[in-house]
This record gives structure tokens, C-alpha cells and sequence, in this order.
């Protein structure tokens, strides 16, 4: 009885929240400069519409809404895994280095090349996030990795990635740096279709790798001794789980920039709503993940137009008090 | 006569030498003679000038921000009992930064003792939210601290460069007081921070006998009969004054408040009543010397001592980092 509940609960979480993405995505593509009427909106996505709103939904709104979608899923997935593999709540891609290896690479590529074609910013990107999570990974390993000393040697990555960007920001001149300070705050701004198709496979593949992925995300969970002890290859399941990771967050942050604090909310509030086992946990992160994202960016547009805020500096601004809201709530020791 | 106060006289005098070698280095070499004769007689020449008006503020600047970096580390390391524990791993130079950045967006780049306040508060609300989000569900560990702390300081980074994208004037102002830089110190500021400063380090060594006592633990600090709440509440108002004063001079300078502490402890051992001093005189010394090569390293610009500092910081962070993790 009790389980049949559990499992409806978990349907009808995960359905609330679709809905919940479907009615962010409508919103986001009715609300702007030129507002757009919700029946005309559903007709022009499938290109049934009045051909004066074509443009703005096909060309503009509704890839860029995906794009921010995806990028959600992407941040929280990799959040929720990697909170998984340390054990550890405060884990997330940004606080670790995997963000700031894609930081470093791509404050390189727009202050000191900038005649590198923008095309090539995501690559450039992916390629930091894998260069500092290797570096985490081989630096870390002692006989074995310790998802303890994966943690504080990527916290110390992200400290020299900082320092690093810290130097080219202080060095060049005032405009490329206001550019490249615009792509650390990670934006959704003038995304189109060419961000969506390349994005949408990593996740297509990625995703249904992590849920294959989850029992053994489980079993490490137990922890390194219990884990071995119910016979799992540690160091393989570890090193597969965090190239999942890695690459999920990489391609997201290539795309977006480094919006913060997604890969921290997504996943606390799916442990909120349906609990720690990491298959439903993994796949209600990577809604809500979505949903914050997809919202922040619409937040950012509306709020006072025609500035457009940054989608990350929204997620940073409700990171705050996320936070503090963890504090109070947690105020006593937990059990 | 006892080794460890020949140390701490022999590194007073280093700093002096440090002090002196400050002044007297830069694209413009000036004799000592010169730099004495610019405060004797006078005569308004350049580079009396350069000697009054540029190089003895910021090489007194250095002095006094390294040595407050060098004693709140060790405070923070002590209280914390956490190696890796450095006021900028701690949130509070970012969290002096956004109060910073905030208040002068709002009121403009004066040297009002306004943004002094904001520093201090900010330096003292982001080290309080660290130690309280580290000590989430039951006892502080030191990867729970060193992670909120983290996270904490990418929140914080997060939200001043948000406020800075807004507005491109105070980008460029900003930016390299952001990347913990001793040049365009202004010294009305230095004049109004020093009593802040001057107060912390007074406070964190009177204090040390106790904040060695806390270095023991809690509990056995109890047992010995300190006062272990009002006395960490104490050692987070000397970091307050410490790095809120820092923070407002030149920045956050990174690395500083991490390492010395450690070369400290390798030169006196554990004891915290030597290590303080010994961390003050050691970061003052460190950060001249940082800020000395910053204005050699590349040779047609000046990069920020916190770039210098960074450069040497970051890896032994790193190195720090796999040790603990054993």
C-alpha cells in the first residue's frame, strides 16, 4: 500500500513538473517587446500561426526557452550526480572547478584570441571543463580516489581558474573584458536552434546513461567500504559516473555560460519532493533544473525591459537566499 | 636570549628592509638618500613627489594588509582547527567586496566611512554564514566548512560581478581593486582604516592565549575553563576588523591568509601564542615582496599583488588540498 503511494507520488511529481515546464516555455514565449497572444503562440509552434508572430516564436523565443531548458537539465543532472559521488550536499559543478576550467578557457578565447569565431566558444569551453576535471581527477588520485580529496582539490582548481581569469579581466582592455564578464554570468541571450540541435543529443545520451548509472550511484552512496563490500567496481563506476557529469555540466556551460547555482537548487529540491534513491532523484532534478533556468531567463526579460538581466545573475540572486533558507531549515542537527 | 623573539625582531627588521626596498624599486629607481631628503627637505622635485605621494603609501599599504591577512588566517586556522581554513576560503574578503561594490554603486567612489562599515559587516555576515552553513546537520567537519565556504564565495563573486555588468564605469574602476591590487590605494581610506586595523591585530594578539586554548577543540578548551562562546565570538570580531579593513584598502588579495599561517607553524611549531605575531610579520614581508614583483614580472604593465600572490598560492592550495584529503 505504502509503496504503490510512493510510486504515485513520484508520477505525479514528475508530471506536475512537466506541466509546470510546459506552462514556464508558453509564458516565455508569449511575454516579451512584442507580446503574443497564448492560442497564437501554440499555433505558431507548429506552424499553423499567424506568419507576423513566425519570427519572434520560431526564430527567437522558443529556441532560445529550449536552449535554457536543456541547460537546466544538463546543470542539475550534473549536480545531482555529483553530489551523489561525494556524498557530500554542497557539491556542485561551479564550487568544484568544472565550470572554471570552461571559465578559464573561454575568458582566454574572447580577451586574448578575439578573433577566434564565436562558433568555436562551446568547444573551447568543453574542453576546459574535461582539462580541469582531469586535472582534479589525476591530482586526486593517491592509490585510489577519495571523493573527499576530488573535492578539495577541485575547490582548489577553482580557486587558480578565479586567479587566472582574475589576471586577463585586470590586463585587457575595458570592452572585451565586459564581454567576456557577460559570458561568466552565463546568459540564454541570442540562442537559437544552432545551440539547441547540438545540445539536445549530449542530453539524449547522457541522460538515460545516468539512470543506468543510478544503482551503482546508490551503492556508492553507502559508501567506498559497504560499496566494495556488495561487490561494485568502485573506481569504474566512479570514473564513468563523473565523466557523465562532467560532460553533462561541459556541454551546458558551453552553451550558456557559467550560470551558478542550478547544479546546487535542482537537486536539493528534488531531494525535497521525492527523496535520495538517485533514479527519481536524477530525473526530477534535471525538471527542476530546467524549470529554474527556463524561469530565470524569463524573469531576466521581464523585469525591467529593455535591459535584459542575465539568467545567472537571477539564479545568484535566488542562490542567496536558497542558502540561507537551507540554514534555517537545517538549524538543528539532523537527527 | 629566546630564539623565537630573535625571529620576530629578525623579521621586523626584514620587513623594514622590505619597507625600504619598496620605495626605493619601481620604473622609477630612487635612492635611499633621495627617499630620506623627500621627508627632511622637501624640495617638491618628482621624485620627492613619486616618494610622498605614491611609493610610501602603498609600501605601508602592503605592510599592514599583509600583516592583518597573515594574523586573521591564523585566527581563522586556529578557531576552525581547519588547515585549509584562509580568510578568503572562508567567504569573508567576498563577502567585504559585495558590501563594498554595493555601497559604492549606491553612493558613489568617495572614501566615506560608510564603505568602511560595509566592508567590516560584510567581511563579519559572510565568515558567520560559512561557519553556520558548515555546521549544517550537526557538527562543523572540515570538508563541510571548506565546501560552504566554496560555495558561499561563488555566491558572493556571482552577485558582484552582476552588479558590476551594469554599470561599465564602475567595471572599470572596480577591476582591479577586485583583483587585489596595492596601486590607487587611496590614502584617506588607508588613514581612516588603519585604527580598524590597528584594533584587530591588537585584539588577535591579546587574544592568543585564548585562541590557543581553541585551537584544542571545544571541549577541551571548556574543560581548561574558557569561555568558548564569547571567545569565538571575540576571535570573529578581530577577523571582522582584520579583513574588512584589508578588503576595503586593496581588495581581496587571495592566498595571503592560507599559506602564511602555515609557514609560521613550520618555523615556531603549534603554538598560536608565536604563530599570530609570527603570521603578521610574515605577511606583511610577503606582501611586499608580492607587490615588489608585480611591478616587475611583465615589463610594459603592472599586474595586481594578488595576481603574484595567486601565482604562488594556488598550487600550494592544491598541494594543501591532497594532503588533507589522506
Amino acid at each position: 500500500m505504502l509503496r504503490s503511494l510512493l510510486r504515485e507520488r513520484w508520477i505525479a511529481v514528475v508530471v506536475l513538473l512537466l506541466a509546470a515546464n510546459a506552462a514556464i516555455l508558453l509564458l516565455s514565449i508569449m511575454i516579451g517587446e512584442f507580446p503574443i497572444p497564448a492560442a497564437e503562440a501554440w499555433k505558431s509552434v507548429f506552424g499553423l500561426g499567424d506568419p507576423a508572430y513566425h519570427f519572434v516564436v520560431n526564430e527567437l523565443r522558443f529556441p532560445r526557452s529550449l536552449v535554457a531548458f536543456l541547460v537546466g537539465c544538463g546543470l542539475a543532472l550534473s549536480g545531482a550526480i555529483l553530489q551523489g559521488l561525494t556524498r557530500n550536499p554542497l557539491a556542485a559543478p561551479g564550487v568544484v572547478g568544472i565550470n572554471g576550467g570552461a571559465a578559464a578557457f573561454a575568458v582566454t578565447a574572447i580577451v586574448v584570441f578575439p578573433a577566434m569565431p564565436i562558433a568555436w566558444l562551446p568547444f573551447t569551453a568543453f574542453a576546459g571543463a574535461l582539462a580541469a576535471a582531469a586535472l582534479t581527477y589525476v591530482l586526486a588520485w593517491r592509490r585510489g580516489s577519495s571523493p573527499m580529496r576530488m573535492l578539495l582539490v577541485g575547490i582548489g582548481i577553482a580557486a587558480s581558474t578565479s586567479a587566472y581569469i582574475t589576471f586577463w579581466v585586470t590586463s585587457r582592455d575595458i570592452q572585451s573584458v565586459k564581454q567576456a564578464m557577460l559570458w561568466l554570468m552565463g546568459s540564454t541571450y541570442g540562442r537559437t536552434w544552432e545551440h539547441f540541435w547540438p545540445l539536445l543529443p549530449w542530453l539524449l545520451v547522457l541522460y538515460p546513461a545516468s539512470l543506468a548509472m543510478a544503482r551503482r550511484l546508490d551503492v556508492l552512496k553507502l559508501g567506498d567500504e559497504l560499496a566494495i563490500g556488495l561487490g561494485s567496481a568502485v573506481e569504474r563506476s566512479r570514473g564513468l559516473l563523473l565523466l557523465i557529469c562532467v560532460s553533462l555540466s561541459g556541454a551546458a556551460v558551453a552553451m550558456a555560460g557559467t550560470i551558478g547555482f542550478v547544479g546546487l537548487m535542482g537537486p536539493h529540491i528534488a531531494r525535497q519532493l521525492v527523496g535520495e534513491s538517485s533514479a527519481r532523484l536524477l530525473t526530477v532534478s534535471a525538471l527542476a533544473g530546467g524549470l529554474i533556468v527556463m524561469s530565470a531567463d524569463l524573469l531576466g526579460r521581464a523585469i525591467a525591459p529593455p535591459i535584459e538581466v542575465p539568467a545567472g545573475i537571477i539564479t545568484a540572486a535566488i542562490g542567496a537566499p536558497y542558502l540561507i533558507y537551507l540554514l534555517y531549515r537545517n538549524r538543528k542537527p539532523a537527527k | 636570549m629566546n630564539i623565537r623573539l630573535t625571529g620576530i625582531l629578525l623579521g621586523i627588521l626584514l620587513v623594514f628592509a622590505g619597507l625600504a626596498a619598496s620605495i626605493a624599486f619601481g620604473k622609477s629607481m630612487i635612492a635611499m638618500g633621495t627617499v630620506f631628503d623627500a621627508f627632511t627637505s622637501y624640495d617638491g622635485s618628482r621624485e620627492h613627489l613619486i616618494v610622498r605621494t605614491v611609493r610610501v603609501p602603498r609600501a605601508l599599504m602592503a605592510m599592514m594588509v599583509g600583516a592583518c591577512l597573515g594574523a586573521a588566517g591564523s585566527v581563522l586556522q586556529a578557531v576552525t582547527r581547519n588547515p585549509l581554513a584562509g580568510p578568503e576560503m572562508l567567504g569573508s574578503s567576498n563577502g567585504a567586496a559585495l558590501l563594498l561594490v554595493i555601497s559604492m554603486f549606491l553612493f558613489g567612489y568617495t572614501s566615506s566611512m560608510l564603505h568602511i562599515w560595509a566592508a567590516l559587516i560584510g567581511a563579519g555576515l559572510a565568515s558567520l554564514a560559512v561557519f553556520m552553513l558548515g555546521s549544517l546537520g550537526g557538527g562543523m567537519t572540515s570538508i563541510k566548512l571548506i565546501l560552504a565556504g566554496a560555495t558561499v564565495n561563488l555566491l558572493l563573486g556571482s552577485l558582484v560581478q552582476g552588479i558590476l555588468i551594469f554599470s561599465e564605469q564602475s567595471l572599470d574602476e572596480m577591476r582591479f581593486w577586485l583583483a587585489g591590487s596595492l596601486t590607487g590605494g587611496s590614502l584617506a581610506m588607508f588613514v581612516k582604516v588603519l585604527p580598524f586595523m590597528l584594533a584587530g591585530l591588537a585584539g588577535a594578539l591579546v587574544m592568543s592565549k585564548q585562541i590557543n586554548l581553541l585551537s584544542l577543540g571545544d571541549e577541551v578548551a571548556q574543560n581548561l575553563g574558557l569561555k568558548v562562546g564569547f571567545y569565538k565570538a571575540m576571535a570573529l570580531l578581530a577577523i571582522m576588523c582584520l579583513m574588512g579593513g584589508a578588503v576595503a584598502i586593496a581588495g581581496p588579495i587571495g592566498f595571503v591568509g592560507l599559506a602564511v599561517p602555515h609557514l609560521a607553524r613550520f618555523l615556531v611549531g603549534v603554538d598560536y601564542r608565536w604563530i599570530i605575531p609570527y603570521a603578521a610579520v610574515l605577511g606583511a614581508g610577503l606582501l611586499l615582496l608580492a607587490d615588489i614583483c608585480a611591478r616587475f614580472i611583465l615589463p610594459d604593465q603592472e599586474i595586481s599583488a594578488g595576481v603574484v600572490t595567486a601565482l604562488v598560492g594556488a598550487p600550494f592550495l592544491i598541494y594543501l588540498a591532497q594532503r588533507k584529503g589522506e
